[in-house]
């Protein structure tokens, strides 16, 4: 019973880390129609970023972890303007390529500038570094950190999408380009703001994770990107909320596997989920399915 | 004998009834028109018949050769095999083929060699391919498109690509033909030209055509008998004589002038 | 009396003669040297794993992002035969059974996925060859993460070029058969050609499974001519050089295919002279590529071999006047 609680605890920090970088996905997918393979990159620039505040400037945790979500949400407005942009009435394998092409880019350049090697976090000082126990149950002050900030973005987010003009225009767009082009909706620039957004969300997820796990390299952001993606099409991409659920689903999937079964399988297993979810409701958990009219 | 019998066909689309417990029945050799207004739920039921759609409910009795067949829910090529070809309200023509390879993929299905003999191109290939090669231009040539053959469907103008997806669906070899809007975005000339056309397709290949059509001097002109369809129900059905002066016609065409739409 | 090099067969047979006698001169005297030689089973490899992702991507139109994981079946399954049975005929068998075991991977994965559409496919492709790639770092029979290593060499440059032509011959005549064409009417349009009573789902899983099938193919020359293999070297990354290069020679283009897998190699054998900087030029190249020519290289068009028929014609009126 203990051992369960531990579980969904770490499972829950976990989870809320793929939350995050899910729900860049999830965003830019429901705009553009891309899956940004960039964009697990984005959240390994975001922990590079952090680091070099806390390292090099010697700042504290809030004020890296603020200056890594700026610095993201304006390396996914470049990436969009340079990369994206010119491809709009490509085909989207073209775009997709591209890409492919981006995150290659941001993966080499950073072990050009940084090397290959791993790099510790610095530890965290004072109540930041704290756990507390209860009874065989260890929670950290990392933890408590991820999930409330996490939490916090989230209902920034809903904020924004939900009340904002920009939300609205968001969603327009998302829903009808053309249409929202003739309400007279600056569509470039909206996209320009989804991307902003959910680079600056990914941005975040690098710092927490650097703090969590404490080791960053370049390649790290592939897996977590790829499982952040399994976890917005496992809530059905496209849509907000399905993201967050997927996140904290696959998370706490993951950890168990790793406790109870292999950790060796526990890619495996979120993948062989993926599958299953595809084949038996593609439009995921929060989905309606569609069918082409004819 | 029926042709095709469609008895109480049901098709929602969650809360929408786009077709609604409709029956109807065509006859060997007819030549019937199937007419409503915008949103009725006519390229529904062509759907329905030719299992791009699963009904909600109901039968459809197929037969040919004086094989009698239920075809309600099956797939798309099965019935397709069975003998019922259609055309689409928007063109979904092979637009980056050539004309004469959108005719041929057509004729896939009498095609009798197998993988192996495809991949190593073992004489079956050859004579297969061959004759398929000839029945192809002699299609085309009838339907007087062969002058065309190596262009691009999506080059072709307009009347044209409306007449390839008809020749497409004749290469099939099918009893039953179903148009859909065949002569939309037609000039007057074009119309005239294909109303022609598909009188005399039906003879030379002895077809049952059902054809869906918003012109109505084509409509009243070429269909011995005609289907309404209203809100996804059968309001009534009957000859262009009876149609024309049928109240329920006229208030479901309300704003519309039947005799001239 | 008729140009022989007009035929189409003379043509190609004389095109591939020629290829296989000048290349095999260019190695006999080491003008090809070892170091090349590498590149150039590289490129062969390369040119069957992307003519067949074409056929499945480029041609039916199902984007598959996991063709890695059939290549790793075809070179696991040909190692492990190999070095227990270290013959010529250990060969034969493991390059069949590599292609066989992920053909019959591929039905059983394409039959209930690929009715999913675009983006959706790709990710269940890659989920599949993701789960292929943990299963073998966790197999005994494998060696898990570390690999396979001393697998006995036996493909050479004759083994290479009947492999790579023979895959490239059978996916072209493929392609002019009547099934090949209603492969390609799916891409067109797929509720089109099901209405037209092509059996779409037939014809995706058969483009899939000769897909796969070649896929194993060329794992298992990797295996052989590289002798050495490990479940990394089969990853997301392997998947994205394929679709790399066929986007790159254009979709639904076999020889734009060959074309880009050879340009591709040559760029990377080039750019090893600067290790450092190697990648970053490559993904520079590819946005710069995507964003200027996003058909890539040849569209959907070919390059004919009717530059022979020329030659013949040449001939001609010389024969006359003599
Ligand atoms: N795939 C679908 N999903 C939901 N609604 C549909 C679908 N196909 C058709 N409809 C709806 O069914 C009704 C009838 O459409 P349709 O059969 O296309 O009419 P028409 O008589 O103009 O051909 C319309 O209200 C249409 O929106
Ligand atoms: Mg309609």
């Amino acid at each position: 019973m203990e051992q369960l609680l531990q579980q969904i605890i770490n499972g829950i920090s976990l989870g809320s880390i793929y939350a995050l970088i899910a729900l860049g996905y999830t965003m830019v997918y429901g705009i553009i129609k891309l899956i940004n393979f960039a964009h697990g990159d984005v959240y390994m620039i975001g922990a590079y970023t952090g680091y070099v505040c806390m390292t090099k400037f010697q700042l504290g945790f809030l004020p890296s972890l603020l200056i890594a979500m700026v610095v993201c949400a304006l390396l996914g407005i470049i990436i969009e303007k340079v990369a994206y942009k010119p491809l709009r009435n490509a085909t989207r394998i073209a775009v997709l390529i591209t890409a492919i092409g981006v995150s290659l880019f941001l993966e080499y350049s950073t072990m050009f500038v940084a090397s290959a090697n791993v790099r510790s976090y610095p530890p965290m000082e004072g109540l930041l570094s704290k756990t507390f126990k209860i009874k065989n149950i260890t929670i950290s002050m990392h933890q408590i950190i991820i999930v409330i900030i996490t939490l916090l973005l989230m209902v920034l987010l809903q904020f924004v999408v939900k009340k904002t003009k920009t939300g609205k225009a968001m969603r327009a767009v998302s829903q009808d380009r053309d249409a929202a082009q003739l309400m007279g909706i600056d569509v470039d620039n909206t996209i320009s703001v989804t991307f902003a957004l959910g680079s600056t969300l990914a941005g975040a997820a690098g710092v927490l994770v650097g703090v969590y796990y404490n080791s960053i390299n370049p390649l790290m952001g592939t897996m977590p990107g790829l499982k952040a993606f399994v976890a917005a099409v496992f809530g059905g991409i496209g849509i907000i909320p399905g993201a967050m659920i997927g996140g904290y689903i696959i998370g706490i999937i993951e950890v168990f596997v790793s406790g109870y079964i292999n950790s060796m399988y526990r890619d495996a297993v979120v993948f062989a989920i993926l599958i299953l979810i595809l084949i038996v409701k593609p439009a995921g958990l929060l989905g309606k399915n569609t069918r082409e009219k004819v | 004998m029926a042709i095709l019998e469609v008895n109480k066909l049901t098709k929602s689309f969650g809360g929408l009834t786009a077709v609604s417990n409709v029956s109807m029945a065509l006859e060997e050799g007819e030549l019937v028109g199937l007419i409503g207004p915008n949103g009725a739920g006519k390229t529904t039921l062509f759907n329905l018949l030719t299992g791009v759609y699963t009904p909600t409910s109901g039968t459809i009795t197929f037969t040919r050769n004086g094989v009698k067949r239920e075809i309600q829910g099956l797939k798309p090529y099965t019935i397709c095999e069975a003998g019922i070809a259609r055309t689409f309200q928007n063109i979904r023509l092979f637009k980056d083929l050539t004309v004469f390879d959108n005719v041929r993929i057509a004729m896939h299905k009498n095609v009798k060699y197998r993988l192996l003999s495809s991949v190593f191109h073992l004489p079956s290939y050859s004579r297969e391919e061959k004759r398929l090669k000839e029945e192809t231009m002699e299609l085309l040539s009838i339907v007087k498109l062969d002058h065309k053959k190596d262009e691009y469907a999506k080059n072709l103008p307009y009347g044209e690509q409306r007449k390839l997806e008809i020749a497409r669906a004749l290469a099939t070899n099918p009893a039953l033909l179903l148009l859909d809007e065949p002569a939309a975005g037609m000039n007057p000339a074009e119309t005239a030209e294909l109303t022609e056309f598909i009188s005399w397709i039906r003879e030379r290949f002895k077809l049952t055509i059902l054809l869906i059509e918003h012109d109505m001097s084509l409509v009243m002109k070429i269909c011995e008998r005609i289907y309404v369809l209203d809100y996804g129900m059968m309001i009534t059905n009957g000859t262009p004589e009876e149609i024309r002066t049928n109240k329920r016609v006229i208030e479901a065409y309300l704003g519309e002038d039947v005799n001239n739409a | 009396m008729k140009n022989i090099f007009e035929r189409d067969w003379v043509r190609k047979l004389f095109s591939l003669i020629l290829t296989f006698v000048v290349i095999q001169i260019l190695i006999s005297t080491n003008i090809i040297n070892d170091y090349l030689q590498a590149t150039l089973a590289t490129i062969c490899i390369n040119i069957i794993l992307a003519v067949s992702l074409n056929l499945i991507t480029g041609f039916t139109g199902q984007f598959s992002l996991g063709h890695a994981g059939f290549m790793s079946i075809g070179a696991y399954t040909c190692a492990l035969i190999t070095m227990r049975i270290p013959t010529i005929y250990g060969f034969i068998l493991g390059v069949f059974s590599g292609a066989i075991l992920a053909a019959i991977v591929g039905v059983l994965v394409g039959l209930p996925t690929l009715r999913l559409r675009g983006d959706y496919l790709a990710m269940a492709t890659l989920g599949m060859s993701e789960i292929i790639r943990i299963v073998f770092e966790n197999l005994e029979i494998t060696n898990g993460p570390a690999g396979l290593n001393g697998i006995p060499r036996f493909v050479n440059w004759t083994w290479l070029f009947i492999l790579t032509a023979g895959t490239v011959l059978a996916i072209t005549n493929f392609l002019k058969s009547s099934h090949g064409r209603a492969c390609i009417s799916i891409r067109e349009d797929e509720i089109a050609a099901e209405a037209m009573g092509i059996n779409t789902t037939k014809y995706k899983v058969m483009a899939f499974t000769i897909g796969a099938f070649c896929a194993g193919i060329a794992g298992a020359v990797y295996a052989s001519y590289f002798y050495f293999i490990k479940p990394n070297l089969f990853g997301f990354a392997k998947s994205i050089d394929i679709l790399v290069i066929i986007v790159f020679g254009g979709l639904g283009s076999i020889s734009g295919s060959i074309l880009s897998a050879i340009l591709l190699a040559l760029i990377s054998t080039y750019l090893q002279s600067f290790p450092e900087i190697r990648m970053i030029l490559y993904s520079l190249l590819l946005i710069i590529i995507m964003v200027f020519r996003p058909q890539g290289l040849m569209g959907s068009k070919e390059v004919s071999l009717s530059v022979f028929s020329k030659l013949g014609k040449m001939f001609k009126p010389e024969k006359g006047r003599e």
